[in-house]
């Protein structure tokens, strides 16, 4: 019943709009005024302009201003100060250009809306300005390319050797996160090794440096020292994202990528500085993989260096866990699993 | 017209001959027309905008009201709503990735391009007629053709391609990983061989036409900006979509004949590690942003072109900088192929090529910023006439500041780490790609419907459709870049999971609000359209007082456009508010020699040579009549 009553409500509604249109139409043509070059409306089209760039300008500014805590994230890294600056200085420049261009472009159709008194200026060109708005631009945005490229530089240079490994491998739908142990190497890896059950990332174990890697179900990190995250997938394209750290690379199955960067504070420093007690650094999927590729979340916990050597003493390898994953290696390899084994009990 | 009576060479009295024997199914089907082909390019790409709007309206309802009851919508979409009337995950995949191939594909690339520079590209250069018209209805059937097929796949019980609009392997290769990588991924490779057969017809005439087809006086630097625009174009889609193929061949090497292309190390859940090995889903990164770049232009350029020549005329002004203008084109038509991996800064290709990218990608925004700043002074003191294609050309411009200045940010790689595949790209492209191009299309329906129907669109729902548009468009779009900045991904289902993006659900809320009514006003266009296509005010011959050829035809132009002999042209298309002259316009045919009281110098100096030109062509005329008789 409702159904029909909005059915009947829209249909009447609809006539009215069309009466209303050919009543306009029979009007304008009796009036005359659709021979007009510029009819009455021309006017209100260039005041809209006017009230156009007032209201918009006007929304824009004050929601930049009252949001600007919620869509500015906090910053968690070195490298971040670095880009977050660039990002506010192109803010600034753009800035200036968005709103000169458009106050020109909104209030032109005001001052210049059609008059039938006067007559367009003939202006076809003028090198000296085209030259003087191909060099100016040129030269801006040149400055802004060699701060951008000074820091992508350093971001994606080759990683301090002292920087803590962690591999983060995507997969469908979720992030395995690999430690390599003491030793501060990764033990190789195969897809074909992969067991879902106890070796989701394919970690071959006929490699010694594989017997102390260790897994985690929060990425543990120690702040001021600098992380490397070695990145790969072993399905489909994934994309790290930690927004926090201004971090983000694709996992791409058959090659392994990579990203480096030194936390600044610690969970519990941002959660005081920010005054919420839930606050955690988050692990995103940015690139498209399917079904649950949204909801691919780790977090990361940054700690204090101290609080990190003894959070990794702590972890168990996977070997320990899991005894099973070196019943078949060669003799040799099976002591030294074994003894790897009998030091953590 | 003081010259329409002139002689060109070889007179072509047999064209009359063919409208006689049209019968229903070559005049509207099967047409080699140019006019009817783009007018069936237009209509065509309405409806595929009108699809591609609602799909997008489906899951803009999800992200702005995600805890709506969507059972309503079960009639239509079946077991996508499952019993709690919660949309399905992967199908909202498959509607972002069906909105951005229509979008992309159908509606700006075919819908603008195959519409305008069929409908104007002989139209505004003096020709009969594409120089195939044969494989110009071909053109569109394959872009017919493309779009059942593409249609047929929304269809289909796995759903269509669901990996994004750029079907990035593996998960476009894999059924495992997604269901709508099965049929609906093969069908929409199907479609896309047709739809890029399509492209090349079509932009292999386009080309022809216009270096071929000039008519007598119509140089290069007398065409008029769309021709420019709609060549350039061609150009690139010449060049770049037979890479598209490319890619989209390996993938189906991959997908059907068990090649490794792009795949690699590859272990599905619950079936185990695939053979695959040694290829690189980088690599159709490469090769489909090949295309996907310059496809960019592809779309916007006939936009701009469009706008040049509605700003011209509505600003009863020469559009300043003629030259700049296309240089500034020739310059983006280079560089759009020479900037495309800066879609993949962060996709682990090499660091140092992304600097490189990085240095050729803000090279391109300096022709794009003289662009701009030329229309900004063809406005400065102008007479500014507000028709419809006025305010849309005058939109476009505001959407091609506002969201190529996004693209500084985004073309810079240090700053394109945190922004890369958030809110910030979604808003910087719809922008300045969508939105732009889209009001270009607008602007073009509205500027030469009077010459695709012989009668006038209604002006003021054209306002009221503008006005609702404008601001509608700025309120789905400008809310996103705050999104992106506080890093909410794209294509995400929900972004309730984390926790630095577990808010702003008033502002999305906000933004699927203003995309319904945005899409909503869209009818008022489609009712103007179709109503003033029967029943609208008889245009007059020149409508908008221009200068350009397309308004020397009659109100119906028939097969062969102009009736008697193809008028030819003496001076370039912006002579308008010319100090001096009577009216504040002189069309392309009139001679320098017989506008004295407003030549320039340089102008006198030709008027000699053009009266010899003239005297010749005159005894040539009176030796044929002499022969005839």
């Amino acid at each position: 019943m409702y159904g029909f009553l909005i059915a009947v409500g829209v249909l009447l509604l609809l006539s009215l709009i069309w009466m209303v249109y050919r009543i306009q139409t029979l009007v304008s043509v009796v009036k005359g005024s659709d021979k007009k070059i510029a009819s009455s409306s021309n006017k209100v089209n260039a005041l809209l302009f006017v009230v156009f760039l007032i209201g918009a300008g006007g929304l824009m500014f004050w929601y930049s201003i009252k949001e600007f805590d919620n869509y500015n994230l906090p910053l968690g890294s070195e490298h971040g100060a670095v880009t977050d600056q660039l990002f506010w200085i192109t803010m600034a420049v753009t800035g200036i250009v968005f709103i000169i261009t458009h106050i020109l472009l909104f209030i032109f159709p005001y001052k210049y809306q059609y008059n039938e008194k006067r007559k367009a200026t003939f202006y076809p060109d003028n090198n000296k300005l085209e030259v003087i708005w191909t060099v100016v631009p040129a030269v801006v945005l040149a400055i802004l390319v060699i701060g951008g490229w000074k820091a992508w530089s350093d971001i994606t240079a080759p990683a301090p050797e002292n920087a803590h490994v962690v591999e983060i491998m995507g997969y469908q739908f979720a992030w395995e996160v690999r430690y390599p142990g003491l030793d501060n190497v990764l033990g190789d890896h195969d897809y074909r090794l992969v067991n879902e059950v106890n070796n989701p990332s394919g970690v071959d174990f006929s490699d010694r440096n594989a017997l102390d890697d260790f897994t985690s179900p929060v990425v543990v990190i120690p702040k001021g020292e600098p992380v490397l995250f070695k990145i790969r997938a072993r399905d489909v394209l994934h994309s790290v994202f930690a927004p926090h750290m201004r971090l983000k690379m694709d996992a791409v199955p058959g090659m392994p990528t990579r990203f480096w960067f030194t936390p600044t504070k610690t969970t519990a420093e941002m959660r005081q500085e920010l005054g919420d007690d839930e606050f955690v650094y988050e692990i995103a999927c940015t690139e498209i993989c399917g079904r649950g590729h949204f909801s691919m979340r780790r977090e990361i916990r940054v700690v204090e260096p101290a609080e990190y050597q003894e959070w990794l003493k702590e972890q168990k390898p996977y070997i320990v866990n899991n005894p099973a994953l070196v019943e078949n290696l060669p003799s040799d390899l099976k002591e030294l699993a074994d003894i790897t084994i009998g030091e953590y009990k | 017209m003081a010259t329409a009576n002139l002689a060109t060479h070889g007179a072509t009295d047999h064209d009359h001959d063919h409208e006689h024997h049209d019968n229903f199914i070559t005049k509207y089907i099967f047409s080699t027309d140019h006019k009817m082909i783009g007018k069936q390019f237009l209509v065509t790409g309405i409806f595929w905008a009108l699809i591609g709007g609602f799909l997008s309206i489906l899951f803009r309802l999800q992200l702005g009201f995600p805890d709506m009851d969507l059972t309503f919508l079960k009639p239509l979409l079946g077991g996508w709503i499952d019993d709690a009337g919660k949309l399905d995950p992967n199908f909202y995949l498959a509607l972002v990735t069906m909105h951005g191939t229509i979008m992309v594909f159908f509606v700006l690339t075919a819908g603008l391009s195959g519409t305008f520079s069929n409908f104007l590209i002989p139209l505004q250069i003096g020709a009969r007629d594409m120089a195939s018209g044969f494989m110009n209805m071909l053109s569109y059937w394959f872009f017919f053709v493309s779009g059942v097929i593409m249609f047929i796949s929304l269809f289909l019980e796995n759903g269509p391609a669901g990996g994004g609009w750029v079907v990035y392997p593996p998960l476009s290769a894999l059924e495992q990983a997604i269901p709508g990588s099965g049929m609906g991924m093969t069908l929409w490779l199907i479609a896309m061989t047709f739809f890029i057969a399509s492209s090349l017809l079509g932009g292999i005439n386009y080309i022809t036409t216009v270096i071929n087809l000039r008519t007598k006086g119509m140089s290069f630097s007398r065409l008029p900006l769309t021709i420019w625009a709609f060549f350039l174009t061609a150009v690139i889609g010449l060049l770049s979509f037979p890479v598209l193929f490319a890619a989209a061949l390996l993938l189906v090497f991959d997908r059907s004949f068990g090649t490794s292309f792009y795949l690699s190390d590859i272990y599905i859940s619950g079936e185990g590690a695939l053979p695959n090995t040694g290829g690189s889903p980088v690599l159709y990164q490469h090769l489909f942003w090949f295309l996907g770049h310059p496809e960019v232009y592809i779309v916007l350029l006939p936009a701009l072109g469009i706008t040049s020549e509605v700003i011209a005329t509505n600003s009863r002004k020469p559009i300043f900088g003629y030259k700049a203008m296309i240089i500034s084109m020739l310059g983006i038509t280079i560089l759009s192929f020479v900037v495309w991996a800066h879609h993949m800064f962060v996709s682990g290709m090499n660091p140092f090529l992304g600097s490189i990218f990085m240095f050729l990608t803000l090279i391109i925004a300096i022709p794009s910023a003289v662009k701009v700043f030329n229309y900004l002074t063809t406005l400065w003191r102008g007479n500014l006439i507000f028709t419809p294609a006025m305010l849309f050309s005058i939109g476009l411009v505001s959407f091609f500041i506002s969201g190529g200045l996004t693209g500084i940010f985004l073309g810079n790689s240090a700053i394109d780490i945190q922004l890369h595949d958030t809110y910030f790209v979604v808003a910087h492209f719809h922008l300045v790609m969508g939105s732009a191009s889209f009001f270009g299309l607008m602007a073009g329906v509205y500027h030469w419907f009077p010459k695709m129907f012989g009668r006038m669109m209604d002006a003021r729902l054209g306002y009221i459709h503008f006005w609702l548009t404008f601001v509608g468009v700025y309120l789905v779009f400008f809310p996103m870049h705050y999104i992106g900045i506080a890093g909410f991904p794209r294509r995400y289902y929900s972004w309730t999971n984390f926790e630095f993006s577990n808010m702003y659900t008033d502002l999305n809320m906000f933004v699927s609000a203003a995309a319904i009514i945005t899409f909503a006003a869209q009818f008022i266009f489609l009712f103007n359209f179709f109503y003033s296509m029967y029943r609208g005010r008889k245009a007059s011959l020149n409508p908008w007082r221009s200068t350009t050829l397309e308004w020397t035809t009659p109100l119906f132009p028939g097969h062969g456009n102009w009736p008697g002999e193809i008028p030819a042209v003496y001076r370039w298309p912006y002579d308008y508010s010319k100090p001096g002259a009577k009216e504040d316009f002189i069309m392309q045919t009139v001679p320098l020699s017989a506008t004295p009281e407003s030549n320039l110098p340089h102008e006198q100096e030709l008027v000699k040579l053009e009266k010899e030109i003239i005297a010749e062509e005159e005894e040539v005329l009176v030796a044929n009549e002499s022969k005839e008789s």
